[in-house]
């Protein structure tokens, strides 16, 4: 026990030096701490980022063979291979390149014979290469011993079914889109269509059909009506279950010498491994997102605790920077120390955040809040700092035990995470000492810099005694105004100066507008004309067809390069085959065309004109699979049921195959409508026309614009949807603040409503102070004399209290005046309960007219509370203020000096109540009532007694009554601390007044303007007599004698009230 | 002679409207309609864990239907998180002792995330023997109710819920409505006590929290701003 005091005692000892070393150099320490992180978060630049594209890595050709499948490799090697280099891959993708054109480019052809005939030739190409045998010494192999064997497709994809090749080798061409058939696809007379029947309407993020079978991407294949470089590519894509180079070479020979491609410069050398991450899908990004949203949450809801600091945001961000440079650190340390994170950081970094907290942060801050604001900041920050040594500490411990006995678990993925654990608790250890701890000694003073620009100069607390010198010496105290009696004027309401909180204007902005709204249905417009256009069936293609009537695309002609017709030799491997298959259609409907095909472009005939759409290979040709999409092989796998998902495949070297096509051919693969639609008789052509086409790009562009339109539309709607949401749940989550403008009239009135005038009259004293916006005027309730006012403050005034000589107001911004009252007749509180007559008699010797009463300010505190206050009471010197920001605090009277700061409630505080005997309750909306010593500013107790929120309670010496929640209206808890008490009385001011007594409860609801009811709890007469008499607030006197209970009620103040 | 002539703001006459509709039962329908629909998403989340790791198969027609799951079983736990999460402060009223350790909305959430994170370690770690996950997550939820909790009602009520929830899981896999890829505790997965424990614990902490905050206010201030604000006419 004595070594716990002890420990605890130096423990304390520590912090409270830490703290005053904290605060006295802060920059110094916030620069070191900045730097410690920076170096900590060093190593970090190492790791590799974060992401789940593909790793590749690059073996040459030459002496490739798989690598074996045990992970053991030599020691000096692991720096060029990387560790998932192991075994063999899931397949090798041979992908046979093929570029065509029709040349030379004749002007009677069509924009469709840019790629019909090309695409005619990949069957034949397919036929090739599935027949291509290796004979060697071995044996013969074929291609259908080492490709890789599919079944069937997943049962979702049944529409694919006829498209991608199932039971057999896996091998993709365009020609897939027509069954391999040639005869389909002669007899389709829409390619484009064909081709883009599979295509998704919304925004493709990821691989689509197309792209599988073409093997390129979309706007590199050159299938498009629009395109102005007449050249088709596309790639056979063969994959292979074995790596057998014989094979390959004498395929790769076998297609080179069939369609060579002359100018070729691919090197074809290196094999590219390509390495899968796993795939993050919706369903595991949902629940991280979720862990994220709670996260989120969870910092919200804590950081929503700070209080009674300059700046609430800036220490919130100060905590949140605090957690998360710990958690970087933390990273960054174990890093340095050789251990790599082979979690995934971006699933476990929400857990690790909710294990080591805010909480050490938010109780620090409390802490050092709620030590006396008049000590000097260092001291303040040392006290708060030590107070909570001990706590802080344990917790500590507490934390780092649960974590070790984690990490006794022996598993490994949770020892990790309990090593990063216990780093990032130490770290932020560290940073909440030194870091946070400095920013929130900035802050503490600041605010207390703020205090005092506005505080008066310090011979302003000392002189309110002294009558006579005060017009001369003050500015600020108000002249004494003669007045105009029994006629007071106020401002029409609606020059009133409503001062709504920004987020409510808002939102009456938003909802006056009807912002959101008209922006969803614009978008819901542009979205909608979007999905017409981008329709097959719709717009565009009426378009498109509109367009190629007019521009057939021609403009674009050939260098006259005369194509070497016999460039095609009969091989000599398989002569068998030829380019020109034996049963290729001999121009059937063709031949009716009107205007003959020539058979070369003559020079008259060709339209010079760039670009020259020469076949050429150039170096981006070799790797023409990385402009596809990186999920292209993951998707063409998963079809089959495959993952890629931690494991590799291997791309072979690109086979170069160049086909050159000439009019001839084009025109023997043309299919009859396609001539018909967009062919019109050359008679008919002006000259002219062919220049007539500048709208092709302008379609190419708009085509290309709607991908963009898409984006702006869909990022247009994700907005909106996100301001709506984020509008939802800050409605939700700040019910009060929200609910402010209708919700609960005169539940908070006097905290919150703007409420410029606030009437405060005792019908039976004489001095009345009326607030007027800001001004604050003492009448003389008697004969309707304006006493004195005081206008100087702009901020409106929302609560008085008077007692004895002083007036306090509470001002809107959270700030306390007190004002001297002065007048030659002492008024003693006992003449302010209407026992004594008139109160200011004989004329002052200063002021020789009668009843002269001058009003001052004395003090002000300027910031007393962050938020409004919304309970005031002074009784006995002191003066108890509670406000929204769950804070009571405790003047004294008589200089203004805060002397208790009171923290307990988790609510924002509605009522106070304080006598001559020192005690405090306080109701909040949490329901709780604390009851604090005024003397030691210690919570004496702390009862959660109801459900809604306390609304008023009044305060014997033995009982508390409490009243909640007005709406209600019917409920009434009374807690009875001591049983054997007599009276109590529980008031409330505005539409509520209830009385308990020893016999009866009388209850009044003024929500309707009248007297609801009263309820005789029995036995009345012979109960025991109350013994107190209370004055309540609105012209209502409650006397309690010894036998009996009289009421003094005045209706028709009440319902003026109302 | 002040009052005459401070005139009360215009929402002032939606007195009446607001006491007509509070009541305790419409407070406790609320309530559970929040922890049905909390239940229902936790549900959700939590089952795509599992299937992510082949923890639990559902039959495959019904996997082609929506979210990846029985339909009957997100309704089924928002339920069950209704009963649970309206029992919690139904037994501390009535036992008498209102239970008041960290009674914040931040501790909730975290109290949340820790479950969530339990969830999810029986889903992804990868642990040697099914003893040891069953072990490590009965630590764990023992130290959620530790940390979050600690009232004897809530642990008693835990491990009831833990009981019940294990033998009608028990016989909906006996009667082969789904079943367990690796069942290891007679027909399903060792750890599902302290996953239900753990869930009981949460949802009654949601309950309380709930419970206490005044759902009256929301509803109030609901109603009184579509009542009374100026620019719905």
């Amino acid at each position: 026990m004595t070594l716990t005091e002890s420990l605890r005692e130096k423990i304390s000892r520590a912090f409270y030096n830490h703290g005053l070393l904290c605060a006295s150099y802060p920059i110094p320490i916030i620069l070191f701490t900045g730097f410690c992180i920076l170096a900590c978060c060093y190593p970090l630049l190492k790791l590799p980022l974060p992401g789940t594209g593909p790793v590749e890595f690059t073996t040459p050709v030459k002496d490739y063979s798989p690598p074996p499948v045990d992970s053991n490799h030599e020691q000096g090697e692991p720096a060029e291979q990387p560790e998932w280099y192991v075994g063999a891959p899931v397949a090798y993708v041979q992908q046979i390149f093929v570029k065509s054109s029709v040349f030379p480019w004749h002007k009677n052809l069509l924009a469709v014979d840019v790629f019909r005939s090309p695409l005619s030739r990949a069957f034949q190409l397919v036929e090739e290469i599935r027949n291509h045998v290796l004979r060697d010494s071995s044996g013969t192999r074929s291609l259908e011993e080492l490709c890789l064997q599919v079944t069937n497709l997943l049962p979702g994809l049944r529409k694919l079914r006829n498209l991608l090749p199932e039971h057999g080798c896996l091998l993709l061409s365009p020609g897939n889109f027509w069954q391999n058939d040639w005869e389909r696809f002669h007899a389709d007379p829409d390619i484009i269509g064909t081709i883009h029947q599979h295509e998704p309407k919304t925004l493709q993020t990821s691989a689509t059909l197309k792209d599988l079978l073409f093997g390129v991407p979309g706007k590199y294949s050159g299938v498009s009506l629009y395109t102005r470089k007449r050249m088709v590519s596309y790639t056979i894509t063969l994959v292979f279950q074995r790596y057998h180079a014989k094979f390959l070479g004498s395929l790769r020979a076998r297609l080179m010498l069939l369609h060579p491609s002359p100018n070729c410069s691919l090197r074809a050398e290196s094999l590219v491994h390509v390495h899968f991450k796993e795939e993050i899908g919706v369903a595991e990004l949902i629940p991280l997102v979720t862990t994220y949203i709670i996260l989120f949450a969870y910092i919200y809801f804590s950081t929503r605790k700070i209080d009674m600091v300059k700046s609430k945001w800036g220490l919130a961000l100060a905590a949140v920077v605090t957690v998360l440079s710990s958690l970087l650190m933390s990273v960054g340390l174990c890093t340095l120390f050789g251990l790599t994170p082979t979690l995934n950081g971006g699933e476990i970094f929400p857990y690790l955040v909710v294990v080591i907290g805010l909480e050490n942060v938010l109780v620090l801050t409390k802490s050092v809040v709620s030590t006396p604001v008049d000590l000097e900041v260092k001291l303040r920050i040392a006290q708060g700092l030590s107070s909570e040594s001990w706590s802080i500490m344990k917790n500590m411990a507490t934390e780092l035990g649960i974590i070790l006995i984690g990490y006794f678990t022996l598993v490994p993925a949770i020892q990790e995470f309990c090593l990063f654990a216990v780093v990032g608790l130490v770290s932020d250890f560290f940073l909440q000492m030194l870091f946070f701890t400095t920013v929130l000694s900035i802050d503490i003073r600041r605010m207390e810099l703020a205090d005092l620009n506005k505080r008066l100069p310090p011979e302003a607390c000392l002189s309110s005694a002294k009558p006579g010198g005060q017009p001369t010496r003050y500015e600020r105290q108000p002249a004494v105004r003669p007045s105009t009696p029994h006629t007071v004027t106020l401002q029409p309401s609606s020059f009133r100066n409503l001062r709504l909180p920004k987020r409510l204007r808002v939102v009456y902005f938003l909802a006056r507008t009807r912002l959101a709204q008209r922006l969803i249905m614009a978008g819901t417009i542009v979205w909608i004309g979007i999905l017409v256009y981008t329709d097959p069936a719709g717009l565009r293609t009426y378009l498109a067809a509109q367009v190629t009537e007019q521009s057939p695309l021609g403009e674009g002609a050939l260098a006259p390069l005369p194509v070497p017709s016999g460039m095609l030799p009969a091989s000599h491997l398989d002569p068998a085959f030829s380019i020109f298959p034996p049963d290729a259609p001999k121009l059937p409907e063709n031949q009716t065309l009107p205007g003959e095909p020539p058979e070369r472009g003559g020079p008259a005939e060709v339209v010079h004109d760039s670009p020259v759409p020469m076949v050429t290979w150039g170096p981006e040709d070799e790797e023409l699979w990385r402009k596809l999409s990186f999920r292209h092989w993951p998707t063409l796998f998963s079809y089959y049921n495959i993952t890629l998902a931690k494991r590799y495949i291997s791309l072979l070297p690109v086979i170069p195959v160049t086909l050159r096509l000439n009019p001839r051919e084009a025109l023997e693969g043309r299919h009859p409508q396609d001539g018909r639609s967009a062919w019109p008789p050359p008679g008919s052509v002006p000259a002219g026309h062919w220049e007539a086409g500048p709208k092709g790009p302008v379609g190419v562009q708009a085509h290309g614009d709607v991908t963009l339109y898409k984006v702006v539309a869909l990022g247009l709607a994700a907005g909106v949807v996100l301001v709506l949401l984020l509008l939802c749940l800050y409605c939700v989550l700040c019910p009060r603040n929200y609910g402010q403008p209708g919700g609960g009239p005169g539940r908070r009135r006097r905290g919150e409503l703007p409420c410029d005038d606030y009437g405060y009259s005792p019908p039976e004293t004489e001095i009345v102070p009326l607030v007027l916006r800001g001004h604050l005027m003492v009448w003389d309730a008697i004969e309707g004399v304006l006493c004195c006012s005081s206008e100087e403050v702009s901020s409106g005034i929302t609560a008085l209290v008077f007692l004895d000589k002083r007036i306090v107001a509470v001002r809107l911004n959270g700030s306390l005046d007190f004002f001297s009252l002065e007048t030659h007749t002492a008024l003693s509180p006992l003449q302010f309960r209407g026992t004594s007559g008139r109160g200011s008699s004989p004329a002052s010797p200063m002021y020789s007219s009668s009843d002269t009463v001058t009003c001052h300010l004395t003090h002000t505190v300027p910031c007393a509370h962050q938020k409004p206050i919304t309970a005031l009471k002074a009784a006995a010197g002191r003066l108890v203020t509670g406000s929204q920001d769950h804070t009571l605090r405790v003047f004294r009277l008589e200089d203004s000096c805060c002397l208790f700061t009171l923290q307990g409630h988790s609510g924002a505080i509605t009522t106070v109540y304080i006598d001559q005997t020192m005690v405090l309750p306080s109701g909040g909306q949490d329901g709780a009532i604390c009851l604090w010593d005024v003397l030691t500013g210690s919570r004496v107790s702390h009862m959660f007694a109801h459900r809604g929120d306390v609304t008023s309670l009044t305060c014997t010496t033995s009982c508390v009554i409490s009243i909640w929640d007005r709406s209600t209206g019917i409920k009434f808890y009374s807690i009875q601390q001591d049983l054997g008490c007599g009276a109590s009385l529980g008031v409330i001011s505005d539409n509520l007044l209830v009385t308990g007594g020893q016999g009866c409860v009388s209850f009044w609801d003024l929500n309707y303007g009248n007297l609801l009811q009263t309820v005789y709890l029995g036995k009345n007469s012979e109960a025991q007599p109350a013994r107190q008499i209370l004055v309540l607030d609105n012209a209502a006197i409650v006397c309690n004698f010894s036998s009996e209970l009289s009421l003094v009620y005045v209706p028709s103040v009440l319902e003026k009230l109302d | 002679m002040a009052e005459g002539e401070t005139e009360s703001p215009g929402p002032k006459k939606c007195g009446p409207y607001i006491s007509s509709v509070t009541s305790q039962s419409v407070n406790l329908m609320i309530r559970g309609v929040v922890l049905f629909f909390i239940g229902v998403f936790l549900a959700l989340v939590l089952n795509l864990l599992q299937i992510q790791r082949n923890v639990t198969l559902f039959p495959p027609d019904v996997i082609a239907s929506i979210f990846s799951s029985a339909w009957w079983v997100p309704p089924c736990c928002g339920t069950a998180s209704a009963v649970i999460g309206l029992l919690y402060p139904c037994i501390d009223r009535h036992l008498g002792e209102p239970h008041k350790f960290k009674r914040e909305w931040s501790s909730v959430m975290r109290c949340v995330a820790v479950f969530v994170g339990i969830n999810h370690a029986s889903a992804k770690v990868d642990f040697d023997n099914n003893i040891q996950l069953s072990l490590t997550l009965a630590a764990l939820s023992i130290g959620l109710w530790w940390t979050f909790d600690r009232s004897r009602s809530g642990f008693g009520l835990g491990v009831g819920i833990a009981f019940l929830a294990t033998v009608v899981t028990q016989l909906l896999v006996y009667n082969g409505v789904y079943q367990y890829t690796s069942p290891d505790f007679l027909y399903v997965r060792s750890w599902l006590p302290c996953i239900f424990f753990a869930g009981g614990i949460t949802m009654g902490n949601i309950g309380r929290q709930l419970a206490m905050a005044n759902m009256q206010r929301l509803l109030l201030m609901g109603l009184s701003f579509l009542k009374c604000s100026p620019f719905v006419k």
